[in-house]
């Protein structure tokens, strides 16, 4: 199969690879895929809790080239943007982008569904957070 | 990985890209081109054509190339037919003996990991009322023969079991599954496409009744086999699958492709010369990769048995690394995988999953074929570039990382899509 050349220069130049804090308050973690299907992914984010600005984005992905591809350009789209804008994000413009084939559409879903997984993990910690912090308050 | 820089920086004695994918196909040997060539151009004739010199000469040789056939195999020359190739000559061998002896019995054996060439041509008798049983393999990727012994019964005609598997090199005990056939007066076909011209194959030694061949495997040329059709003790009797001019003593019509025919004959000539030497080489080849390959990562797994195997096959697993992933990082070794992302069907290999392998160390594998013109700068290069791939790839993999932190894979819910 033949790759695009966007989707070669992320897969011998990933960016964003890493590792962030899973237990910190301020981190999201998306787990999505599995190993039998032969693509998982993992996106974790850093969002400033002021602005709810996303600072850090860092992923890993056993997978094929697109499916690494995707999760890197993922975390390049993501950085900067606020939590809301960043679940804009469609996998199709993940497709656009990349020149996926048929074939690797959902590799791009996959991505999607990471963003969508850390930001949930996120809102959840977060909202539990706010909760506790409300319950606290209210002693 | 991969950069461009490093892919031109290739060591003395390497060229790249690297064939390193032999079960797939082999390049065809320069001595069976030449053997070929007269064929295509001054020697054009037809085979079938008995009232000229053209045809003489056509058929002298193509009864030549039979001989160098039956040589390799230990057959008599009249024992054996010229096809377009081993899924021909599987076709002919399981559908011919089944029409052939429909009223003695209708069901056939044979096994889980055999080529979709059998596979699929014994489907294809089960939608006719045949009746097929599937052996499984054990973790070794070898049939045990207690099943084999239960699974006769007396409606059984045909047992259909390869010599060596195209994608883990394994070799069936075709020897003792003959002798167990020809006890209960059952015939035995075996694809023989990967194990003819590489290890000792012989269809008296090996109570073989009916064997498949093919050129291409043995650097001969493409779209030209034989079948061997045992014709004393037992006399076997195939219907022919082809109907027309009734060449090949009726059992294949068609034109000779002499020129292939040729080619065969000398790839059969020159591997039986060159067998042995050939086979200790390529071992010793397969097992300066699998040394390196081990010595330097963890997690790797060799899929089917050591003991019993093709010296130029290698299949290994690189465990949380995705195979597909694997061959664009070595991009300039020409290999081939069991991930499902390298198959049209997108489902990892059925052969490695038949070993009870997990589909996340099915995604993993890559099979590595070595042959007659690899060499050990090839494999020291090939070694060096996958151990570096599966590090940086590794670097990438959640599940390397999981893993290396303790985490039990098995014991998380993954959503499966």
């Amino acid at each position: 199969m033949a790759y695009s050349d966007k989707v070669v220069d992320h897969y011998n130049n990933p960016r964003n690879v890493g590792t962030l804090d899973k237990s910190s308050t301020e981190v999201g973690t998306g787990l999505v895929g599995a190993p039998e299907c032969g693509d998982v992914m993992r996106l974790q984010i850093r969002v400033n809790p002021e602005t709810q600005v996303i600072e850090e984005a860092k992923f890993k992905t056993f997978g094929c080239g697109s499916a690494i591809a995707s999760s890197s350009l993922a975390t390049e789209w993501i950085k900067g943007r606020t939590v809301e804008d960043a679940l804009a994000i469609k996998n199709t413009d993940i497709v656009k982008e990349l020149s996926l084939p048929p074939v690797k559409i959902h590799c791009s879903v996959l991505a999607e569904d990471a963003i969508r997984a850390a930001i949930g993990d996120w809102k959840k910690k977060n909202g539990a957070a706010e909760a506790a912090a409300a319950a606290a308050s209210a002693q | 990985m991969g950069s461009a820089a490093a892919q031109e920086q290739a060591p003395a004695g390497v060229t790249l890209p690297i064939y390193m994918d032999n079960q797939a196909t082999s390049p065809l040997d320069l001595r069976v081109l030449e053997a070929m060539t007269p064929y295509f151009t001054s020697k054009f004739g037809n085979a079938a054509s008995r009232n000229h010199a053209f045809g003489w000469e056509a058929e002298q040789a193509v009864e030549t190339a039979r001989e160098q056939v039956a040589r390799l195999i230990g057959a008599n020359a009249k024992e054996i037919i010229f096809t377009s190739g081993a899924t021909e000559s599987d076709n002919l061998a399981i559908k011919g003996v089944a029409e052939m002896y429909h009223e003695r019995g209708n069901h056939i054996i044979t096994q889980v990991t055999e080529h979709k060439a059998v596979l699929d041509t014994c489907k294809r008798l089960e939608k006719y009322g045949y009746r097929v049983t599937y052996l499984p393999v054990k973790a070794d990727g070898l049939i045990d023969l207690e099943d084999l012994m239960r699974a006769m019964d007396e409606k059984t005609i045909l047992v259909t079991i390869m010599a060596a598997n195209n994608e883990i090199g394994v070799l069936q005990p075709i020897r003792e599954i003959g002798r167990l056939c020809h006890e209960k007066g059952v015939l035995f076909h075996t694809d023989a496409v990967q194990a003819a011209g590489k290890v000792s194959f012989n269809v008296n030694e090996d109570n073989v009744d009916l064997a498949s061949i093919s050129a291409h495997k043995i650097y001969g040329p493409k779209g030209v086999g034989a079948l061997y059709v045992r014709r004393r003790n037992p006399r076997v009797q195939i219907s022919a699958q082809i109907d027309g001019g009734g060449h090949e003593r009726g059992m294949r019509s068609g034109t000779l492709n002499v020129p292939g025919i040729v080619g065969l004959g000398k790839a059969c000539e020159i591997a039986q010369e060159e067998m042995k030497e050939e086979g200790r080489r390529l071992e010793a080849l397969r097992d300066r990769l699998k040394q390196k390959l081990e010595s330097e990562l963890d997690y790797v797994h060799v899929n089917g048995s050591m003991e019993r195997r093709l010296p130029g096959n290698l299949n290994m697993s690189f465990v949380y690394v995705e195979g597909e992933s694997l061959l664009m990082g070595i991009n300039d070794v020409a290999v081939s995988s069991g991930s499902a992302c390298t198959s049209a069907t997108l489902e990892p290999s059925y052969v490695l999953k038949a070993l009870g392998l997990g589909d996340d160390v099915a995604h993993s594998s890559i099979r590595f074929g070595l042959g007659r013109f690899n060499t050990r700068a090839e494999v020291d290069y090939v070694a060096a570039k996958v151990v570096d791939v599966v590090k940086k790839l590794r670097e990438l993999s959640p599940l390397y990382e999981m893993v290396k932190e303790g985490i039990d894979l098995t014991k998380i819910e993954w959503q499966a899509h």
